[in-house]
C-alpha cells in the first residue's frame, strides 16, 4: 500500500519535458578530428531546470559534444543555441555555461575559497558581493570549514564539492558535468549521486551529465541521451529507455535483456521454440525481453495468454533481494530470468511471459 | 635491497670526485683568501683579514663586482623578456610546429660561445657589420662607438648567450601546466588575458625564477664576453679574478673575491630555491 503511493508520488515528479522551456539546442552537430569522425548528426534539445545524462561508452564522443556545448572544440557542423543566441560562435568564457571537469582542475595556487571566487572575480564584482555568494556557495556544498586550505590539501571528494561550488557560484543557466563521480569510490559515489541529484533540483539549472555508468544515468536522470559511435542511439526518460528501449545496443547497454531473434509471419512471431501472436508486419524481427519479465511458474499453472517455454537451470547467481537464473531451453535459446530469491538450488523448470513484454527494438548498426 | 658493497661501489666514484675537484679546491680557496703575498713575491701562509679588508677599501675591486651585477640584472631582465614569450608562444600556439621551433633555441648552444661572440665583434666593430649598414642608408655619418667595447656589447652578447638557459626551465613550467586549468579558466569567464595573468603566470614563476638564476648566476661570472667586448668601460669582475691569478700573480686577493662571489651565488641560489618550491605545487 505505502509503496504504491510513494511511487505514485515519484510519477508525479517526473516533470513534463515537453512543457519545459527550451534551454539548449544542439542541432545537426557533427565532429571529427582529421580522418576520425567522433561526431555525426547529433540534435539534441535540453529544457530548463532539467537534467539530462549523455551515456556512452568510452570513446562514444559524450566528452567531445560536451566539450563542444562548453566551446572547448569547435563542431565541424551544426548549430548550438541558447535560447535566442548562436552559442557555438561565442568563445567559451562568454557562454553562460560552466563546468565541472572530470579532474576538477581546481587551480592549485589558490586557496579553495579563491578557486571559487575565481568566476566572480574575473567578472569583476564587488568583493561583498564575491564574499557572500563565496560563502554562500561553500556552505551549500558543506565545504565553508575548509575555506582557507589549498586543494592539494582536501581530499578528492571533497575536491569535487569544490568545483561544484566553483561553477555553481556563477550562476550558469546550463552546467556540464564531465564523469565527476568517476575517480570517487563506490560508497561516496553514491551518496554524491543523491546530493548532485538533489542540489540540481534546489538550484534548478539545467545540467548536462556525462558518464558511462548507465546505473549512475539511471539513478540520477531526467532524461538519457544514449550515445553510440558518435550517434544517438535514443532519447528517453530512465523509465522508457529501460521499458521500451529502441534499439538492441540501448536495451543491452541499460539493464540486462534477453534479444530474441525472430521472424513475424501473418500476425505470429516465432522466435525459435517461442511463438507468440502480435500485430506486426512481415520480416525478421528483434524482441528485447527483460529478465525480470520472465518468470518460474509451476507446470500445473493455467495459462492466461502467458508464452511458456521448459528448460534446465544452468546457473544460478545469488544477487541478496534477487536471483539470476540462466535456462538453457534447448535449440540455442538461452534465457535469462530474474526471479525473487528462489530459495535453493533447481533443474527443471517452465518459464513464462506475457508478449507485451517482449519489446520490439531495432537492430544496432554495426559501426567502428 | 641492494649490498653494501653495491652501494658504496656506486655512491664512491663521485664522492671521490667532488671531494677531489670540488671540496679540497674550495677548501684551498678559502685558506689562500686569509694569506698574502710578500715583496718577494711568495705566498706568505700568516693568516690575516688583509684581502677582504682591501676589497672594501679598493674602489675599483666592489664598483666593479657592483657593475658585473648591474650586467647581470640586466643580461636576465632582456633575457626573460626574450626567453618568456617565446617559451609561451611555443608551449601554446605554435601546434606541430613545436618540436621543430624548441630545436632551433636550442641549436645555438651547440655553437661553441667563442664563435658567438667573435659573431657579434663582427657585427658590432667600427667596421663592423651593422656601422657599415647604418652608415651605407645614411643614418649615421660615422660609425658608432659605443657599439663595441662598451657595457651595451656585453650585455647584448650576454643575453644572446643566456636567452636559451633563461628559456628552458620557463618553457619546460609552461608545459606541465595541465591544459584543463586553462579552460576551466575560460570557462570561469577569465578571457585570454585574464588567464594568463591569474593563471599561466602564476603557475610557471617556479620556472621564471631558475631561468632568472641561471641567466644571473651564468652571466655574473662570466670573464670572456667582457674580455673580448667589453673594453675598459665593459670590465667584470671574473677579468679581475683573471688578471689576479695571473699577471699580476695576487692569488690571495683573488682567492678572497673568488670566496666572495661563491657566497654571492650560493645566497642567490639557496634563495631561488625557496622562491621556487613557494610557487611549486605539483
Amino acid at each position: 500500500m505505502s509503496s504504491i503511493t510513494t511511487s505514485a508520488n515519484i510519477s508525479a515528479k517526473v516533470v513534463d519535458q515537453a512543457a519545459l522551456p527550451l534551454l539548449l539546442s544542439i542541432r545537426n552537430v557533427a565532429k571529427s578530428f582529421g580522418k576520425n569522425v567522433v561526431l555525426r548528426d547529433i540534435s539534441l534539445d535540453v529544457a530548463e531546470g532539467e537534467f539530462l545524462t549523455i551515456l556512452g561508452e568510452s570513446g562514444s564522443g559524450k566528452t567531445t559534444l560536451l566539450r563542444i556545448i562548453a566551446g572547448f572544440e569547435t563542431a565541424t557542423a551544426g548549430e548550438v543555441w541558447m535560447g535566442e543566441e548562436r552559442l557555438d560562435h561565442q568563445p567559451p568564457y562568454r557562454r553562460r555555461v560552466n563546468t565541472v571537469f572530470q579532474s576538477y582542475a581546481l587551480f592549485p595556487h589558490l586557496t579553495v575559497e579563491q578557486n571559487v571566487a575565481y568566476g566572480l572575480r574575473v567578472a569583476k564584482r564587488p568583493e561583498a558581493e564575491i564574499a557572500s555568494r563565496v560563502s554562500e556557495s561553500l556552505s551549500k556544498v558543506k565545504m565553508s570549514a575548509h575555506a582557507k586550505s589549498k586543494p592539494s590539501k582536501i581530499s578528492g571528494g571533497q575536491q569535487q564539492r569544490i568545483a561544484l561550488a566553483r561553477a555553481l557560484v556563477n550562476r550558469p543557466r546550463l552546467l556540464l558535468l564531465d564523469e565527476p563521480l568517476s575517480a570517487l569510490d563506490a560508497n561516496l559515489r553514491r551518496q554524491m549521486q543523491v546530493e548532485l541529484k538533489s542540489l540540481q533540483r534546489e538550484v534548478g539549472i539545467s545540467f548536462i551529465f556525462v558518464t558511462h555508468d548507465q546505473e549512475e544515468a539511471m539513478v540520477m536522470s531526467d532524461r538519457i541521451a544514449l550515445l553510440r559511435s558518435g550517434e544517438l542511439e535514443q532519447v528517453a526518460t530512465p523509465r522508457e529507455i529501460y521499458g521500451r528501449p529502441a534499439t538492441a545496443y540501448a536495451a543491452q547497454f541499460i539493464g540486462h535483456t534477453n534479444l530474441l531473434k525472430g521472424e513475424v509471419r501473418a500476425g505470429v512471431v516465432r522466435c525459435g521454440l517461442l511463438t507468440w501472436s502480435a500485430t506486426l508486419p512481415d520480416g525478421p524481427a528483434l524482441f528485447s525481453l527483460r529478465p525480470e519479465n520472465l518468470r518460474l511458474i509451476a507446470e500445473s499453472a493455467t495459462n492466461a495468454g502467458g508464452v511458456r517455454v521448459r528448460g534446465k537451470v544452468r546457473h544460478q547467481a545469488f544477487h541478496g533481494a534477487t536471483e539470476l537464473i540462466r535456462v538453457e531451453c534447448g535449440d540455442g535459446l538461452v534465457l535469462v530470468v530474474r526471479t525473487p530469491g528462489s530459495g535453493g538450488a533447481l533443474d527443471d523448470v517452465v518459464l513464462e511471459f506475457s508478449p507485451a513484454d517482449a519489446v520490439l527494438v531495432r537492430k544496432s548498426p554495426e559501426r567502428i | 635491497m641492494f649490498s653494501r658493497a653495491y652501494k658504496a661501489a656506486v655512491t664512491l666514484p663521485p664522492l671521490v670526485w667532488v671531494t677531489a675537484f670540488l671540496l679540497v679546491p674550495y677548501l684551498l680557496m678559502f685558506c689562500y683568501s686569509f694569506w698574502s703575498v710578500s715583496a718577494s713575491q711568495t705566498i706568505v701562509h700568516s693568516w690575516n683579514l688583509d684581502n677582504y679588508v682591501q676589497l672594501l677599501r679598493i674602489d675599483v675591486y666592489w664598483q666593479t663586482l657592483l657593475r658585473s651585477m648591474w650586467i647581470a640584472a640586466r643580461v636576465t631582465i632582456f633575457s626573460l623578456l626574450l626567453g618568456y614569450p617565446l617559451a609561451y608562444f611555443l608551449s601554446f600556439y605554435a601546434g606541430r610546429k613545436k618540436d621543430l621551433l624548441y630545436q632551433l633555441v636550442i641549436i645555438p648552444l651547440w655553437v661553441s660561445y667563442l664563435v658567438r661572440a667573435y659573431a657579434w665583434k663582427t657585427i658590432l666593430g667600427s667596421d663592423g657589420v651593422l656601422n657599415t649598414l647604418l652608415q651605407y642608408v645614411h643614418l649615421t655619418k660615422h660609425p658608432l662607438e659605443f657599439l663595441l667595447y662598451s657595457p651595451f656589447a656585453v650585455v647584448l652578447t650576454l643575453t644572446h648567450i643566456y636567452t636559451p638557459f633563461a628559456f628552458l626551465p620557463i618553457y619546460a613550467a609552461l608545459e606541465h601546466i595541465p591544459r584543463n586549468l586553462v579552460e576551466a579558466s575560460h570557462d570561469l569567464g577569465a578571457t585570454p588575458g585574464q588567464t594568463f595573468w591569474k593563471v599561466i603566470l602564476p603557475l610557471s614563476i617556479p620556472g621564471v625564477v631558475a631561468g632568472a638564476t641561471f641567466a644571473f648566476v651564468l652571466s655574473l661570472g662570466d670573464f670572456l664576453a667582457p674580455l673580448l667586448l667589453g673594453g675598459p668601460s665593459g670590465i667584470m669582475i671574473s677579468n679581475i679574478v683573471v688578471s689576479l691569478f695571473g699577471a699580476a700573480y695576487n692569488w690571495p686577493l683573488g682567492a678572497a673575491i673568488s670566496l666572495c662571489m661563491l657566497l654571492l651565488v650560493v645566497g642567490l641560489l639557496f634563495f631561488s630555491e625557496r622562491l621556487e618550491k613557494k610557487w611549486s605545487f605539483s
